[in-house]
């Protein structure tokens, strides 16, 4: 089975470490430009309240939420669904912990004392059934919905496709539908390594930056007084 | 609008294309600094902008979603600038900006972007679209892409020292025949002064009693003020038209003023935008922290109606007040005029939604100096009639000139019931002790 040797091996490492050094990489291009002091006065003596923003804007205010709750609700759907998916599910909580005690060499369950909790599978199908379908509604409401079809560019589209692969695949593979069941494991492993290796390019960043935005947003406005 | 009016853009100065691209672009960056990159970095594109923006509210055209205003700016920093310009380049998934798309997009960084930053509040990500607008704006000032009219009060606020031709000598004669009509005493240039009041150019020029209503204010308190002719106009076209050095040029008047007569407080007129260029930007083109205090007139007020000194009749109307953009939303004196409102004694009716997520009047940002921009600002501007009108108030104020211009020529233009009304004058008409 080449592929999945591939898949696993050679494969799994390039991905990763295009993950590691692109993600470095862009948040350093970012985060090394330089950040003039603001000299006005400040009107509040502190700006670090102003981090709440990266917590309160996780939801809209009142007037806004005719008109956003669409996307909000699909949104919070596809997060959800797809990061149960992803940290709950045994085989992935065992690929953690293996990478957890390789890194760290130390086992997850000696240094915390509890073990890496998951769930059935039933239920990770459930949450991943949801993240598809989620993902699914919002690829129609970006291509019906004259907004997000005006500003969609080939990120949004191909971020969405390398999302969903490895949801499709994966499921896939847990049902055993398709084709031999190692074939199946070796195209959900790449699937996956298609979105680490697409990830630092593209707007999936928004993974880290959505925290530095936010927070960025959040500071500048605190120490006017600003509204938030 | 329509496609004529659409299409139209306007261009200053003889630049070849190619060098009109570099302009924008260089001075796009100029200020562009770890913010603007992680502003930069962040969007979803998911569109919730639109929904906060008072153009794409009253139209529903999709290209005045907020942050598709700064498409090719957008475009410039993934191909150019961004940490991973590169890729983008050797894929060419970003096309390199062209000099029509910058001119066809001036109608989308000026002519339907009051600046407001509604949108920011509502962007998950946390972008301050509004300021990305802003550094579009220095880009496509130094290209010579700015609406004729904008670019034409900016350019005579720079040579003559007010946009609307409040030079020093008529503003000298105007506070000569105000203090002669009103019997009042209008302090000019004197050698020290612990405040220095300015004013707007809207105001000199075409609401007089503004700087009758400052001096009155002035007197009540017992202020020792002035104004001076080396630094009196507040407005800042430099700002709102985009060009960086016409804007360091205006604030540095005020700075150098204040700093001649030793004030320890300069007083912002009823103006937005002066707020956001003086208190908020003024120290960091000044490159030190500014030797005094920089507040709106209405902070002002408020100050000295908590201290006693400023004391008033009672009005016993209903009132509902504008929050001007710079000032409320992004300049964060909120409380303010609403202090000085219940001095007032009125009744408050606050508009759905209010305070720093009011609507904007849609004259911001330089808008009302674009004529072609006119249909499209009266558009939005029914919004702001119906968001009063459901008030039930019987008097909407506010306290910002450029504001109430626009909302004297939206109430001309759709024969509406209200005038608006300035915070201003209204205390200085309601002085205790003082006939109106």
């Amino acid at each position: 089975m080449d592929l999945l040797i591939f898949a696993r091996g050679p494969g799994m490492y390039w991905a990763v470490t295009i993950f590691v050094i692109g993600v470095l990489w862009k948040l350093a291009g970012v985060i090394l430009l330089r950040a003039k002091r603001d000299l006005s006065e400040a009107r509040k003596p502190s700006a670090w309240t102003g981090l709440r923003a990266i917590l309160t804007r996780s939801w809209p205010r009142r007037a806004f939420v005719h008109g956003t709750a669409f996307s909000e609700v699909l949104g919070y759907a596809f997060h959800v669904g797809f990061l149960f998916t992803l940290v709950f599910y045994l085989p992935h909580v065992l690929f953690f912990e293996d990478m957890f005690k390789g890194l760290l060499g130390v086992n997850f369950q000696r240094l915390f004392g509890v073990s890496w909790p998951y769930f059935s599978g039933g239920m990770v199908s459930f949450f991943g059934a949801v993240a598809v379908a989620a993902l699914i509604a919002l690829l129609v409401h970006r291509i019906v919905n004259p907004v997000k079809r005006l500003i969609s560019n080939f990120d949004d589209y191909f971020s969405w496709l390398v999302t969903i692969a490895p949801l499709v695949t994966g499921m896939l593979a847990y049902g055993h539908v398709g084709a031999p069941y190692q074939t199946l494991i070796a195209v959900h492993l790449l699937s996956v390594e298609l979105l680490l290796v697409w990830f630092p390019f593209g707007k999936l960043m928004h993974t880290f930056t959505v925290f530095m935005s936010r927070g960025t947003q959040g500071m500048q406005f605190e120490r006017k007084g600003a509204t938030l | 609008m329509s496609a004529a009016q659409a299409e139209r853009y306007d261009k200053q100065g003889d630049i070849p294309d190619a060098e009109r691209v570099k302009r924008a672009m260089q001075n796009f960056v100029r200020d562009f600094g770890r913010s603007a990159a992680i502003y930069m970095e962040s969007c979803v594109h998911c569109g919730n902008c639109a929904e906060a923006c008072h153009f794409y509210a009253t139209t529903n055209d999709p290209k005045y979603t907020p942050i598709w205003k700064i498409e090719p700016f957008k475009q410039a920093y993934k191909r150019e600038y961004g940490p991973f310009a590169w890729f983008y380049r050797a894929l060419n998934l970003k096309s390199a900006v062209t000099v029509e798309r910058l001119e066809e997009w001036q109608e989308l960084i000026y002519d339907s972007c009051t600046v407001c930053g509604r949108c920011s509040l509502i962007c998950p990500m946390g972008i301050d679209i509004a300021s990305l607008v802003s550094l579009a704006r220095h880009g496509m000032a130094k290209a010579g892409l700015v609406p004729h009219e904008l670019w034409a009060v900016a350019e005579r606020g720079e040579k003559e020292g007010s946009p609307l031709g409040a030079t020093p000598k008529v503003f000298k004669d105007r506070l000569e025949w105000l203090a002669d009509d009103y019997e009042v005493e209008i302090p000019l240039d004197k050698t020290r002064a612990d405040v220095l009041c300015t004013m707007s150019s809207i105001e000199i020029m075409k609401y007089p009693e503004s700087i009758v209503a400052t001096a009155k204010i002035m007197k009540h308190v017992g202020a020792d003020w002035t104004f001076r002719l080396d630094g009196y106009e507040a407005t800042n076209f430099g700002l709102l038209s985009g060009d960086a050095d016409w804007q360091r040029d205006m604030s540095m008047k005020l700075i150098d003023a204040a700093i001649a007569c030793g004030a320890k407080t300069l007083v912002l007129p009823e103006c937005g935008h002066a707020y956001g260029a003086l208190r908020w930007m003024g120290a960091n083109i000044y490159g030190k922290p500014l030797p005094f205090r920089v507040v709106h007139i209405a902070e002002f007020m408020a100050e000295h109606v908590k201290s006693g000194k400023l004391k008033l009749k009672k009005v016993g109307k209903s009132v509902t007040f504008h929050d001007p953009c710079q000032i409320a939303r992004r300049g964060g004196a909120i409380e303010a005029p609403r202090e000085v409102l219940r001095a007032l004694g009125v009744e408050l009716r606050e508009m759905e939604p209010t305070k720093g997520l009011n609507w904007c009047c849609g004259g911001g940002g330089g808008v009302v100096t674009i004529h072609r921009a006119d249909a499209l600002r009266h558009r939005v501007f029914q919004l702001k009639m119906n968001q009063i009108d459901e008030t039930g108030a019987e008097l909407p104020v506010t306290s910002c000139s450029n504001c109430r211009q626009t909302f004297d020529d939206g109430q001309a233009h759709f024969k509406w019931d209200k005038t608006m009304n300035s915070l201003l004058e209204m205390v200085a008409n309601n002085l205790e002790g003082e006939a109106a």
